[in-house]
């Protein structure tokens, strides 16, 4: 096919089939859960009893708000903004494969390019808290670049734990080396997280709230002193860009994480045809099951300060993925 | 006797109990009252409105006077009345004109029920009579008459 | 610059960046609309970085002038206005107002009327401090506390409308009693206004509900290393301080000074025929302010059982004149209210108004510590400091 029809094509796909419902049911998810768990009902009014509908109305409401822009805002950086945000999130579904060869480009350096894009993100939010022409905003930015820097080491190298033991940056790779695992000459199937990898999973999802800045980790937009930090000034339809780029986020790392550590799209009996079309169902189940993990401890725990977030980042994370990485290593060459 | 950060246990056990309450939550049923399907019945004492029984009202003006916020305007007048028998004295009766209540100055004290000699004060329960105009929170006879058929009999008492 | 330091040191648990940086401040106005300042409180903060450097509270957004308003209103009128004060504990307030009347007119109170306000009172604690237990964890991140010791708090305020009618404002009060009937007229004055029937039933219910969901917010809060790590050792008052800024109530006992006006100052409800702790800790933090108010609730939890179990049957209110008139003189009331010391100082000329009314409140001189505490603080903990001093702005401004 024509390159750029097949870039059209790709990008249509994955976006609309792949990240906006799923990011609509785990906002839909968030909201009920997090109801639940405070002994109330959450949404029940649009969409009949269950309020399925509700992210839907929410969507429609913000896009017809009016597009307000502070007066002391920096105009182009403040517009710019949450394209940034969103671009970094988007381009990480490029690589994650749904099921055997069904990656929208399954690159060689897989988890290499997925994380060197998602820290684009990172730029976004500094760019937002800046041009917001705000105090509030500006502290609120300076926390998230702060933290993000400092948690994307351990996302790496928690990662790159993997990568040892698979042997291949590939992330398709990454769930044939989990689907051909073999410990002691015995052909188990095992997810990485269950032979081995449970430090670097834990690691992984630390660091994986942490770039989400999600309660524990909530300082850059720590509602109850910054009210939504970087986030203040943006209302409509930028706003519910970056609503929805941090649920796509949020989506991408449960993937990759499930990918990394709990087998992607692989679950032991299957194989060939009936892998690629229950593929994608098995990944949205683990990413599903992850998020719900996610919002269990956003809504069970309290924030930690900025210099707690650093000093459990540079103090714990990163020695404790290093060493890590020196034990995975020397399992790889004895083993 | 400064307090440890970790309570004791294994290292961040207060973490896992936490996620265990909430857990456990998720799966009770919420407490929510789905109002306006579900209505929660407001108890016998509540301070929701008050009535008026025009015919008790002798326009003595106590309850006016005594209000904190004189949100109660009364006028009435005085009306000659015949005499019960042949060749008796004309009696003078006082008449209600006016009684109105600005519930939207009434601090829901309660002071002009407790200090009427006549039983002409009631508390009802009833809350739900918002508007959308500040001017027609001001209910006149008429309508302060009308809240007298929702007034409740008064609670036993514990023994 | 080292006297900034020490207090630094003070407030940081590890020692701070040692580079020197060339910053410059900037002045954060943590304004009067915020979520986290508890009503509408202005704080004036010059801040570098993180670290604040110094504050400067502004307050007077809810001056609402209450002393100017007692001037042209009789003792009853006022009875209705006072609970409006602190309006998280609204019968707490009248209990000082009423007492101080009922001094200058010398009036003793029936017994039976006593115990309700017993009762009353320290429901009235109990709201108030579950009110804290859901609003502090909020304001440190956590959001389901808040649900759950508000769910709880619902029951105590339905005992208090069933038995006053009001939620928040109860107005229950009178001199010489309680309320003793519904109104002045003849079929009225024979409603009484006595505890409605299923009040002990409801009472005994709620106070293991209670109990229950204490346990829960101890697992859910207290054990939190997060919630730990974030107030043990943050906003450290020492004793002295405490007293030289007048603190009072829970914040002062969490500095271990052990006084508490039930049980050591002027009788004003029969609290010595009931059994309870005075609950004081040591450290001054702001963890220690949250462990003594959790625990006060335990406390008040037993207190309230053991009332309901003491009360016994008998008129609601002395025989007062259907006119109020005071005698001249003067009077200074304090009673412990769950925010701290609350005193009203009242001056008579004998009628039916008063000369002047005083209020000392608790919360205004609980705010007071604020601008010498938050020097150094970072800003999250401001807001952690804030929240366990536990002020209402109606309570300062009155």
């Amino acid at each position: 096919m024509n390159f750029w029809l097949e870039l059209v094509v790709k990008t249509v796909l994955v976006l609309i089939l792949v990240v906006l419902p799923v990011a609509l049911v785990v906002i839909f998810g968030e909201l009920k859960i997090s109801a639940h768990i405070q002994s109330r009902i959450g949404p029940y009014f649009a969409g009949g009893r269950f309020g399925w509908a509700q992210p839907l109305a929410d969507g429609a409401k913000f896009i017809q708000k009016e597009d307000l822009i502070p007066a002391g805002a920096d105009n182009p950086v403040f517009r710019f903004a949450p394209y940034v945000v969103l671009m970094g999130t988007f381009a990480t579904f490029v690589v994650i494969p749904f099921g055997p060869d069904l990656a929208a480009e399954n690159l060689d350096v897989g988890i290499f390019f997925l994380l060197a894009v998602s820290s684009l993100s990172t730029l976004g939010v500094l760019m937002a808290g800046w041009s917001s022409a705000n105090k509030y905003s500006l502290i609120g930015g300076l926390r998230a670049a702060a933290q993000l820097i400092a948690y994307e080491l351990p996302l790496v190298l928690a990662a790159l734990a993997v990568v040892i033991q698979a042997g291949t940056l590939s992330l398709s790779g990454i769930v044939e080396a989990q689907a051909n695992m073999e410990i002691f000459g015995l052909g188990i199937h095992l997810p990485y997280v269950l032979t081995g990898q449970i430090l670097s999973f834990i690691i992984f999802t630390i660091a994986a709230l942490a770039e989400l800045s999600r309660i524990p980790f909530d300082m850059p937009i720590a509602e109850s002193e910054l009210t939504m930090g970087y986030l203040t000034e943006y209302s409509g339809l930028r706003f519910t860009m970056f609503f929805l780029g941090e649920y796509a986020a949020m989506i991408s790392l449960a993937a990759v994480a499930s990918t990394l550590f709990l087998g992607g799209y692989y679950l032991p009996g299957l194989s060939g045809d009936a892998l690629k079309v229950a593929g994608p169902f098995i990944l949205l189940g683990k990413t599903l099951i992850l998020c719900f993990v996610f919002i269990w401890m956003r809504w069970s725990w309290p924030r930690l300060r900025e210099d707690q977030l650093q000093s459990l980042a540079w103090k714990w994370l990163i020695p404790l993925a290093l060493v890590n990485i020196v034990v995975i290593s020397i399992f790889k060459v004895v083993l | 006797m400064a307090q440890q950060v970790n309570s004791g246990g294994f290292p961040l056990k207060g973490l896992f109990t936490g996620m265990k309450v909430t857990f456990l939550e998720l799966l009770k049923k919420p407490v929510t009252v789905n109002y306006p399907k579900e209505k929660e019945i407001p108890v016998a004492r509540a301070r929701g409105v008050i009535a008026l029984d025009t015919e008790a009202c002798t326009v003595c003006m106590l309850c006016a006077r005594e209000c904190p916020d004189w949100c109660i305007y009364i006028e009435g007048h005085k009306e000659e009345v015949p005499p019960a028998k042949e060749g008796g004295r004309v009696r003078t009766r006082a008449k209600l004109d006016r009684f109105d209540i600005d519930y939207a100055l009434c601090m829901y004290c309660g002071i002009c029920v407790e200090v009427c000699p006549f039983d002409a004060l009631f508390w009802s329960p009833d809350y739900e009579y918002s508007e959308f105009s500040i001017a027609d929170m001001l209910h006149d006879k008429e309508r302060l008459t009308e809240w007298l058929a929702t007034v409740p009999d008064p609670p036993a008492l514990e023994t | 610059m080292t006297d900034i330091d020490a207090r630094a040191a003070m407030h940081l648990s590890d020692a701070s960046v040692s580079v020197e940086l060339e910053t410059q401040g900037m002045t954060l106005n943590i304004g009067p609309q915020h979520p986290s300042t508890h009503g509408v409180l202005r704080l004036v903060a010059k801040v570098e970085g993180e670290r604040v450097m110094s504050v400067q509270p502004v307050i007077g957004y809810m001056h609402r002038g209450y002393e100017k308003l007692t001037e042209v209103r009789t003792y009853a009128q006022i009875t209705a206005l006072v609970n409006r004060i602190d309006w998280v504990s609204g019968f707490a307030n009248e209990i000082p107002w009423i007492r101080a009347v009922e001094k200058l007119m010398e009036i003793e109170v029936p017994e039976r009327a006593q115990w309700i306000r017993l009762i009353l009172t320290e429901m009235t604690r109990i709201s108030s401090h579950l009110l804290f237990m859901s609003s502090y964890p909020l304001e440190l991140g956590a959001a389901t506390p808040l649900m759950y010791a508000l769910r709880e708090r619902e029951y105590v305020m339905d005992l208090i409308e069933g038995l006053t009618g009001g939620r928040f404002h109860p107005n229950f009060n009178r001199v010489g009693g309680v309320k003793p009937a519904a109104g002045g007229g003849s079929t009225q004055k024979k409603v009484s206004q006595d505890l409605p029937a299923g009040f002990f039933q409801g009472t005994r219910e709620a106070m293991d509900r209670i109990d229950s969901v204490m346990d829960e917010l101890d697992e859910l809060v207290t054990g939190n290393e997060m919630v730990r790590a974030r107030t043990i050792g943050v906003g450290v008052i020492p004793p002295e301080k405490a007293i030289e800024f007048g603190l009072s109530g829970p914040n002062a006992r969490a500095s271990g000074i052990d006084f508490d006006l039930r049980r050591d100052g002027e009788p004003y409800l029969p609290y010595d025929q009931v059994d309870f702790d005075v609950i004081t800790e040591q450290t001054g933090d702001s963890f220690a302010r949250y462990l003594v108010r959790k625990e006060e609730i335990r406390q008040a939890v037993r207190i309230v059982r053991q009332g309901i179990d003491n009360i016994k049957p008998g008129p609601l209110q002395a025989k007062v004149p259907r006119v109020l008139k005071v005698p001249k003189g003067q009077t200074y009331v304090r009673t412990e209210n769950p925010k701290g010391e609350m005193g009203f100082y009242l001056i008579s000329e004998g009628g039916r108004i008063p000369y002047r009314v005083k209020i000392r409140s608790a919360s205004f001189c609980n705010l007071s510590i604020l601008s010498w505490i938050l020097e150094g603080a970072l800003v999250p903990d401001l807001v952690a400091i804030m929240g366990s001093l536990d002020f209402v702005l109606g309570d300062v401004d009155r």
